[in-house]
């Protein structure tokens, strides 16, 4: 997995809650059997109408914004627990997903791909939504977000496990094989 | 110290704590199927691991497959591809496949409990949401990622922060017509799509101990639609009853051990939680979603609540899942003619699913507007069906019997509702573009898509039963 430290990004603001992964990517575009390419689908129902065509005033086919950082409402993620939703996320060029709530499985699955779910409050998010040209600043280290239009901001939250695993490129299986022998331990004594 | 359910299976589970990380938690089975597992594999190669413990481990074929013509080569490149990998990393990797055409394949939560393979106390994980099913035996089932699914292929471990607990107690009889669909959905509605986030809930209560393994299912199947990570029932006599006998699950002496170690999988009396929520049966009625999140539904009677009932902050979703449903707030459902009606999926495909829904449409004709199919959970669900002449019921009612598989509850594979159609589904996800792009979605009970069918119409099974 790269490395996760600081990113200074502009952002693209999708004001809309209760997201779910049948959005982020539509069952049908789940029968790859690689990792790869599902940027292109990211959204597609509301990216794309049915001739393909982009659909306008959807936020990702909008020409002012763009950046490494997705804005959106509140609940990113709900629904199924396809990964697909945090690889198509991340094959699109996102490498930050700015919400005031993540779905559990969401959250997991976007940390093991090298995305990072940043939590903020309500207010802090509207902030982003008022100032949809902003520049944004997010610090793994210090766990610190700064809306350089509003001058705000704001510590989140992170596992300081996630933490140590995103700085370094680690991930979960790195860790998981490393502690094999008391895995192994812990069969044998059940 | 006094302690939950859940915190005794999940306890006795974990290998590790990581300070203030996540628990490094044993997997006791691991469900795959063809859709969230290749990149798992392919992973696990790519690092020169071996599969850590094959023989915890079944698969199946059931998100992508088509439910007509099995036993012919699936027609669609990409699923066909998909499920040849299934088949060819089960066969490298020595994992028990009940792939097509095998008689125990069907949608991986309808086959592991009516395998015996899912039993109480046990950790469960499928790369799949309504893992949560497996939570109606008293064990800690969930949804998990496809690195996880990784994760557990190299290790047989997951690393998970342990979830916030909740009991949501529900005591009194249904009203007849009521069922399990039902409950969940008034559920939901009450707490919201997000109200269980971050929380493993419990059910307790006597409308649970009343309902049958089965009904069980259903609810724990939904708890993943409030947000919570999994929920679960814990185990009695009845559970113990279904579990016995079944191919994988123990016999003999060892049974009577297991049964012994299994009653003690309950919450102490005095055990805390950090959410509980009460309800009353008699409140609820059939119900029928509206919108295009499980959370917004309502009795079937009811009117879709206006623009003034809603918090300022809930209008604009409101709004735009509104116009997607083409409805209007403050409408009335019932009466409303919808063409058409799928019975499936692993909250609503087992047999007493398809017998609840023959016994509506017994000698009855489904309206001609009408498209209703049904897709059984399994292959022994099918077999049952069969054997029970529930299959002609259908038939002479208009009604199309199909073969096992997920189908239209995720339209991956051909059987998708239109753009723009009602259907009345007894899945368990009504948002945008699920059963096919387009598509709108109204979640509600076995009866109530049987009879929607017949009728034609959105209709209240209490004026018919
Ligand atoms: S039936 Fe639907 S919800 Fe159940 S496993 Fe299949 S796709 Fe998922």
């Amino acid at each position: 997995m790269e490395k996760f430290s600081k990113i200074t990004s502009t952002i693209v603001p999708m004001q809309i809650e209760n997201v779910d992964t049948d959005q982020i990517i539509p069952a049908r575009f789940l029968k790859a059997t690689s990792r790869d390419g599902f940027g292109e689908n990211l959204f597609r129902d509301w990216r794309y109408d049915e001739n393909g065509n982009p659909i306008k005033d959807f936020v990702l086919n909008d020409s002012r914004y763009d950046g490494l950082i997705l804005v959106a409402g509140k609940n990113f993620g709900c629904g199924s627990s396809r990964e697909h939703a945090a690889w198509a996320i991340h094959d699109y060029g996102f490498r930050v997903v700015v919400s005031s709530y993540f779905a559990d499985i969401f959250k997991n699955n976007s940390l093991n791909n090298g995305v990072l779910p940043v939590q903020v409050s309500e207010e802090f998010l509207n902030g982003f939504f008022e100032n949809p040209e902003t520049e944004v600043t997010v610090d793994l280290e210090s766990q610190k977000i700064y809306n350089s239009a509003t001058g705000e901001s704001e510590l989140f939250d992170i596992n300081p496990y996630k933490k140590y695993c995103l700085l370094n490129g680690y991930d979960d299986i790195d860790y998981l094989v490393s502690m094999k022998d008391e895995i192994e331990a812990f069969e044998k004594n059940r | 110290m006094s302690k939950t359910l859940f915190d005794k299976i999940w306890d006795s589970h974990v290998v590790k704590s990581i300070p203030e990380g996540p628990d490094v938690l044993y997997i006791d089975r691991h469900f795959i199927h063809e859709v969230t597992s290749p990149q798992a594999f392919s992973g696990l190669e790519k690092r020169g691991l071996p599969l850590f413990r094959p023989d915890k481990i079944v698969a199946t074929a059931d998100h992508n497959v088509p439910t007509k013509n099995q036993h012919l080569p699936i027609s669609d490149a990409l699923s066909r591809l998909q499920v040849e990998k299934l088949t060819e990393n089960c066969r490298k990797f020595g994992v028990e496949l009940y792939g097509l055409n095998h008689p125990y394949q069907g949608i991986v939560h309808v086959i592991g409990p009516e395998l015996g393979i899912t039993q109480p106390g046990m950790t469960i994980v499928c790369g799949d949401s309504h893992t949560s099913t497996h939570g109606a035996f008293g064990a800690v089932a969930f949804g998990i990622g496809t690195s996880e699914v990784e994760q557990v292929f190299a290790t047989q471990c997951i690393l998970q922060p342990k979830p916030l607990r909740m009991r949501i107690t529900v005591n009194g009889k249904l009203v007849k017509g009521v069922q399990a669909k039902d409950v969940i959905l008034y559920i939901i509605s009450q707490i919201s799509a997000s109200g269980g986030n971050g929380y493993f809930v419990e059910y307790a209560g006597s409308t649970f101990s009343d309902m049958s393994m089965e009904e069980r299912m259903t609810v724990c199947n939904m708890s993943i639609e409030m947000g919570a990570r999994g929920g679960l029932i814990a185990p009695d006599e009845k559970t113990f009853d279904y579990i016995k006998g079944r191919e994988f699950a123990p016999s003999g002496k060892e049974l009577d051990e297991a049964i012994a170690s299994w009653r003690e999988l309950n919450t102490d009396p005095d055990a805390t939680f950090d959410k509980e929520y009460h309800f009353d049966a008699v409140d609820i009625g059939p119900m029928i979603t509206y919108g295009t999140n499980p959370g917004m539904g309502m009795q079937i009677n009811n009117n879709i609540p206006s623009l003034e009932e809603l918090d300022p902050s809930e209008k604009s979703g409101f709004t735009k899942s509104l116009s997607y449903m083409d409805l209007k707030a403050g409408e009335k459902l019932i009466g409303k003619p919808v063409n058409y009606v799928f019975i499936g999926s692993c909250t609503n495909a087992r047999i007493e699913d398809l017998r609840a829904a023959a016994e509506i449409v017994r000698g009855k004709r489904k309206a001609d507007h009408v498209t209703a199919f049904i897709i059984p959970g399994s292959k022994q669900v099918e077999k049952q069906a069969f054997e029970e002449g529930l299959d002609k019921i259908f038939t002479e009612a208009g009604f199309e019997l199909r073969q096992p598989g997920c189908s239209a509850c995720l339209g991956m594979n051909e059987d998708k509702i239109p753009k723009g159609e009602y259907c009345v589904s007894t899945s368990n996800r009504n948002f945008e573009g699920r059963q096919g792009p387009g598509a709108r979605t109204m979640l509600a009970s076995p009866l109530t898509a049987a009879l929607t069918a017949i009728e034609g119409k959105i209709s209240d099974i209490r004026d018919y039963i």
